[in-house]
């Protein structure tokens, strides 16, 4: 049944890769173009400090990238705008993708990611929306930012500002029970201005998740829960874009996308450091490599 | 009436007034006398069932949006359960969500052990930007509410939710950031929050007869500290005793202390539970149990008395 409902979907995407493919070339970037420049700038600002969580922002360059060059409505110009959409990246250490795609974005000087977690700095190793411009929420303590994200889905309906809220939390941080809470409360209150995503990387600090504390199959769980769940690759733009449209025709269901992704894609040294790349070190050489295996 | 009924009363008839206040339960509606906001507000009062952490990250996010959520439960849950929400999605993210506790420290009788939040208050205050407010009866609670509305940053209400024996004036105003000076006395200061108070004032009248002169302060903000009353009445008696429903680890009594260690090192002897867990029981047996009766607390100003 699934699969014959999506059928006529089809057309519908041709339709939208034809106009967006108009407006890439005007603009001047192809797709992956932005994508690179988020791992460049990623590595750059987790290289100027030497030590960084620079696996888990590596996985999540292409959904920042489509919510915030295609899906967002945002102004950089006035990051607190009423009835804005927002993102809870409630993997709050992704901090250094999420800086570099607001700093593309505009919403600060690209200068300041050279300042990440040094002395007085606007950008700190977790996301703090009360240090950084276009940062919706704090985040860091896991599994609290995505119940910030129900409650931001619910205020939204009280204000009937129609913005949609995004969040994206990790698989590792979805051993966290308040995760479950949240989940629970969402599809109980229809939060269809709600669209998750799970950064489903398969890895986690002390190794991989199946093995430290086993996920299992979490389109199942997320169904169960009473979600519409999708499942694509979420390195690609197009698959993550095309799931964002299917998830905001859903009129009674908060949306999980899960995003199967590799830890530290892009870049050779973070990938081939597996659960190693979560928080690793990076030195000036691995900057220069990174930047010639990104151009 | 009892507390719980005035002070979700007055908060409701507040909601008709502020769309941006909501309330936020967590299967506890009916004890906390919160169900009637439900029918009359469906989308800004709510239950968001049994979890507490969801509940108060939810506030915050709600906040974030320019509301001032209320969450309700009982003072564990509200409190120790919940520590860290409190301090990373609502105090550190600087959130204007206040939460609500019922049945503090050994008011939870029945519940027993459990339920019996002897720490909530030490937990809370380490928390940089809370500020904890202990009511003493329905008046008081009442009146803080449009303050406590009116101050933007998280507040701890630690709310005692049955009839409590009435202590104010209806024509009572006060200031939520200053501590209450309740009776004159030159001899010994009784600093007193919430259920402990009428019973120091019980004892302020026991120590009256034996020729004693007991000062009773209400600190029913114990943060931030009115240090400027507590300093005050210290340098005149030259002596106190704290009598709090909580531990005296980490409560009220340290919060004098650490004022008076600093500007005015002088000797406090507290009443509270002495770093044991709660039990089982009536609140006149637990009275009796945790050595915090009228009594009692006279007992403790005669012994801070002759230690001056």
């Amino acid at each position: 049944m699934a699969r014959l409902r999506r059928w006529p979907i089809i057309p519908l995407r041709l339709w939208y890769n034809l106009i967006r493919r108009i407006f890439v070339w005007r603009s001047g970037y192809s797709l992956d173009e932005i994508c690179r420049e988020i791992r460049r700038l990623t590595v750059e600002c987790i290289g100027s400090i030497g030590v960084g969580h620079i696996g888990g922002s590596l996985s999540i360059a292409e959904v920042l990238k489509v919510l915030y060059f295609d899906k967002m409505k945002v102004d950089p110009a006035n990051p607190k705008m009423e009835g804005r959409d927002r993102l809870i990246v409630s993997k709050g250490h992704a901090g250094p993708a999420v800086y570099a795609v607001l700093a593309l974005r505009g919403f600060f000087p690209k200068d300041w990611l050279y300042t990440l977690n040094k002395p007085g700095t606007r950008l700190p190793s977790h996301c703090d929306m009360n240090k950084t411009p276009g940062v919706d929420m704090t985040a860091g303590s896991l599994g609290q930012g995505f119940s910030c994200a129900v409650g931001a889905a619910i205020a939204s309906k009280i204000k009937k500002d129609k913005a949609t809220i995004y969040s994206i939390i990790g698989d590792g941080e979805s051993q966290e029970g308040q995760i479950w809470e949240a989940a629970m409360l969402a599809a109980q209150k229809k939060l269809n201005n709600l669209i998750a995503f799970t950064d489903r990387n398969m890895m986690q600090i002390d190794g991989y998740t199946e093995e430290v504390n086993g996920l299992g199959n979490l389109a199942a769980k997320w169904r169960a829960f009473g979600w519409f769940v999708q499942e694509v690759d979420g390195h690609d733009c197009e698959a993550i874009s095309a799931a964002v449209d299917r998830a905001k025709k859903k009129r009674n269901r908060p949306s999980m996308i899960i995003l199967h992704t590799v830890k530290g894609k892009g870049v050779s040294f973070a990938e081939k450091a597996g659960p190693g790349c979560h928080s690793m070190s990076v030195t000036q050489e691995d900057v220069a490599a990174a930047l010639a295996e990104l151009q | 009436m009892e507390m719980r009924a005035a002070f979700f009363g007055k908060l409701g008839e507040m909601m008709e007034q502020d769309e941006r206040i909501c309330v936020l339960d967590a299967d506890l509606g009916k004890a906390n006398g919160t169900m009637k906001l439900r029918a009359k507000f469906p989308e800004r009062a709510f239950d968001c069932g049994i979890a507490e952490q969801n509940m108060a990250s939810v506030a915050a996010g709600m906040a974030s949006y320019g509301l001032i959520p209320f969450i309700t439960t009982f003072t564990p849950f509200a409190t120790r359960r919940i520590c860290d929400q409190i301090a990373v999605s609502i105090a550190y993210a600087r959130q204007n969500v206040k939460i609500v506790g019922t049945d503090p420290g050994i008011s939870a009788q029945l519940n027993g052990g459990t339920h019996m939040s002897l720490e909530d208050i030490g937990v809370l205050r380490s928390i940089p930007t809370m500020v904890i407010f202990e009511p003493v009866d329905e008046i008081q609670a009442v009146k803080a509410l449009p303050q406590i509305i009116a101050h933007d940053g998280p507040v701890y209400i630690r709310l005692f939710r049955k009839e409590a024996p009435a202590i104010f004036p209806e024509n009572y105003e006060f200031d939520l950031f200053k501590a209450d000076k309740l009776t004159d006395g030159a001899d010994v200061t009784i600093f007193a929050s919430g259920i402990m108070l009428k019973k120091s004032l019980d004892a302020a009248e026991m120590l009256k007869a034996k020729g004693i002169g007991a000062e009773v302060v209400n600190v029913h903000t114990i943060k931030p500290l009115d240090t400027e009353t507590v300093l005050s009445s210290l340098k005149k008696t030259k002596c106190a005793v704290v009598a709090e429903n909580h531990s005296v680890i980490g409560g009220l009594f340290s919060a004098v202390c650490e004022a008076a260690a600093q500007h005015l090192p002088v000797p406090i002897i507290p009443v509270g539970t002495k770093d044991v867990f709660g039990e089982v029981g009536k609140l006149p047996y637990l009275f009796e149990r945790f050595g915090m009766t009228e009594a009692d607390i006279a007992a403790a100003a005669e012994k801070a008395v002759a230690a001056k």
